[in-house]
């Protein structure tokens, strides 16, 4: 059983009268404990393909099946349950609450699941240090570098153990530095097991990724794993 | 419960958040609550202090008591004509006593307009003869150092009288009346009591304050011609009362040949049924009061749930996140929630102890006021706490929780994209 299949998947956004067709005929299987990388050009629709990875919103038409689940159908509150369990989220933008510590974005996905406040934290702290925040959990993300920042989502996004972790071109706000530091971030993750869906436009990054997939106009043009 | 714990650190982390964002507009309509609570507690307390007062009034003339008087018949009944006036006989007392169990206590009322003296001051007033049971069923109570007619005072047609309170500041100013002796009719009576004063809002005949009240066997012997004026009875239950009255005119009708069915043969006056209606008008009163506070209170929470509706869409990013961990709409609306109700609960407090102070601060003044007496002072009671707090949770609750569910029906895939 694949983690992910996706057949014949569109996606079609309407906004007044005009229609755009962000996904046509998707097929994808994506494997536990590959590295995939989405790459394409600006509007291509690679954030629309990570919204229905991550269950954040469901296609037009096609079937999905995350784990050997259908996803079609389900309500609001299934589907929430669904993201905490089985996706963890990296957004280029971070997202993180800005009025809560590093700690607190940590736990988040576990206080949502409905853990006890010791083994929140104890939880969260242990991924905090694995990240090297150790000394920053208490700070706020205001307080914080774009790659801290970045460190702490990707914390937030591990913490519950997640059949699959997605990234949105997630060292598109990052200097050069600092993204190499999240890409090597990715590559420990990947190589200790993780599975990893990362939409990126920086084919050096690509690279490092077990696979390469290349959409364009909504269409995937190829999809290309790299010799192991 | 251990995530509302977390929630509600986090909520007053927002609320900080929000305050120094809209410090305006939270001000604002914090003080809108703490009006809108404010005024619900004051009208309230006030309907409170006024149904008090009505009651106390009401009852000052005596708990459940019905008066009699001479009447005349209206209809022909037994071959007697209609338009026959129907006297009070002294004996009437004994008979209606004996024959009708509903009334637990009964008492004769002669009455005349005659001069009261004492020394050089003269006052014409309502000299009253009456039994000793009058006093208690007529909320006629002594001031200290004084007492009512008693059974030995009847007995020996002793020449005793009880005062009204004004009748005897009138007579003697602030000296104590008790012991003095005042003329009646030429006849030298000894002032056994004072009266209390009282709070009378029903009455016959006028107020109790300027009346002497003296054994019904003196009056007899000092007018003899006398006619009973007033019967006065109070029945053994208020649920009696229909049927004291219904047996008073079968009985009466009997006696004196009239048709029981013809209420105009004897004046009759019920008043529990004027207690009865004054509760009515209070708790009427009342609930006006209420929901007129309630309406100011309700305006406040529009400012509250308006303020969180903007707090909605100010943070549609945030909930697509928590959306994005996991959140269910429960998870998402909790927050939005306890901030209405925060900013509710410390506008609700702000209010109600403002309204606490006035109320205690009005009782503690030293006022003595018609207009006190009449309306009572606000008066705060448990049940008004209750209201008010339950008042206050209903609209916080629902400000919040209104703004809330468009919070739980954000899309989160449009709320987290990014360009
Ligand atoms: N919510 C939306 N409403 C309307 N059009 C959308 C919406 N989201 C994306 N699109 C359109 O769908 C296409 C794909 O967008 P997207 O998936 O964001 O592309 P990419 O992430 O590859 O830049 C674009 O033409 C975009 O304008
Ligand atoms: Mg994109």
């Amino acid at each position: 059983m694949m983690m992910i299949e996706m057949r014949a998947i569109r996606k079609t956004y309407r906004t007044g009268r005009v229609e755009v067709e962000a996904l046509r005929d998707v097929n994808l299987d994506v494997d536990r404990n590959e590295f995939v990388a989405i790459v394409g050009p600006s509007g291509s629709g690679k954030s629309t393909l990570m919204n229905l990875l991550g269950c954040l919103d469901t296609p037009t038409a096609g079937a999905y099946r995350l784990s050997g689940e259908s996803v079609a159908g389900l309500d609001r509150n299934r589907l929430a349950e669904i993201r905490n369990r089985h996706i963890g989220f990296v957004f280029q933008n971070f997202n993180l609450l800005p009025y809560a510590s590093a700690l607190e974005n940590v736990e988040l996905p576990l206080l949502f699941a409905g853990l006890p406040a010791n083994e929140r934290n104890e939880r969260a702290t242990a991924i905090l240090e694995k990240v090297d925040l150790a000394d920053r959990m208490h700070h706020k993300p205001g307080e914080l570098s774009g790659g801290q920042m970045q460190r702490v989502a990707i914390a937030r996004a591990l913490v519950n153990r997640p059949t699959m972790v997605l990234a949105d071109e997630p060292t598109g706000n990052l200097d050069s530095v600092s993204g190499r530091g999240i890409v090597g971030l990715f590559q420990e993750l990947h190589a200790a097991g993780q599975t990893i869906v990362m939409i990126t436009h920086d084919m050096a990054i690509a690279r490092i990724a077990s696979r390469v997939v290349q959409i364009r106009d909504g269409e995937i043009v190829e999809d290309k794993s790299a010799a192991a | 419960m251990r995530f509302a714990a977390a929630e509600i650190a986090l909520v007053l982390r927002l609320f900080q958040a929000d305050l120094a964002h809209q410090r305006k507009r939270i001000a604002l309509t914090v003080i809108a609550i703490a009006w809108g609570t404010l005024s619900i507690v004051l009208l309230l307390s006030f309907g409170e202090g006024l149904k008090r007062s009505l009651s106390k009034g009401a009852r000052g003339m005596g708990e459940g008591v019905a008066v009699v008087w001479p009447g005349a018949t209206t209809r022909a009944f037994m071959g007697l004509p209609s338009g026959r006036r129907i006297a009070i006989r002294e004996e009437d007392a004994e008979l209606l006593r004996r024959c009708i169990p509903e009334i637990e206590t009964l008492s004769l009322e002669y009455a005349r307009h005659i001069p009261v003296t004492a020394g050089t001051k003269s006052v014409n007033t309502r000299v009253r003869g009456v039994e000793p049971e009058f006093g208690e069923m007529r909320n006629l109570h002594p001031q200290a150092g004084g007492r009512f007619l008693n059974a030995p005072d009847m007995a020996q047609k002793r020449r005793v009288v009880f005062l009204g309170e004004e009748l005897a500041r009138d007579l003697y100013g602030t000296e104590d009346a008790v012991g003095r002796a005042v003329q009646i009719n030429q006849s030298s009576f000894l002032v056994v009591g004072v009266a209390r004063k009282k709070l009378m809002m029903g009455m016959y005949s006028g107020h109790d304050r300027t009346q002497a009240t003296i054994p019904a066997t003196s009056f007899k012997a000092m007018h003899s011609d006398a006619e009973v004026g007033n019967l006065v009875y109070r029945p053994a239950r208020p649920e009696l009362s229909g049927r004291a009255k219904a047996e008073l005119y079968r009985v009466m009708g009997r006696k004196h040949h009239f048709d029981p069915e013809d209420t105009r043969a004897l004046g009759l006056w019920d008043t529990l049924e004027m207690q009865r209606i004054n509760r009515d008008v209070a708790v009427g009163v009342q609930i006006f009061l209420g929901i007129i506070g309630g309406l100011t209170l309700f305006v406040g929470g529009m400012g509250v749930a308006n303020i969180m509706y903007a707090v909605v869409k100010e943070r549609t990013r945030e909930i697509g996140v928590k959306m994005a961990l996991g959140a269910k709409a429960r998870q998402v609306m909790l927050p939005f929630v306890l901030e209405a109700l925060l900013m509710t609960v410390i506008g609700g407090i702000l209010g109600a102890a403002i309204a606490l102070l006035l109320i205690f601060g009005l009782a503690a003044l030293p006022l003595e006021n018609e207009a006190f007496d009449l309306l009572g002072r606000p008066t705060f009671s448990p049940v008004i706490a209750v209201t008010t707090a339950l008042v206050l949770g209903t609209i916080g609750a629902a400000a919040g929780y209104f703004p809330a569910r468009r919070a739980a029906f954000v899309d989160p895939a449009e709320s987290l994209r990014y360009e």
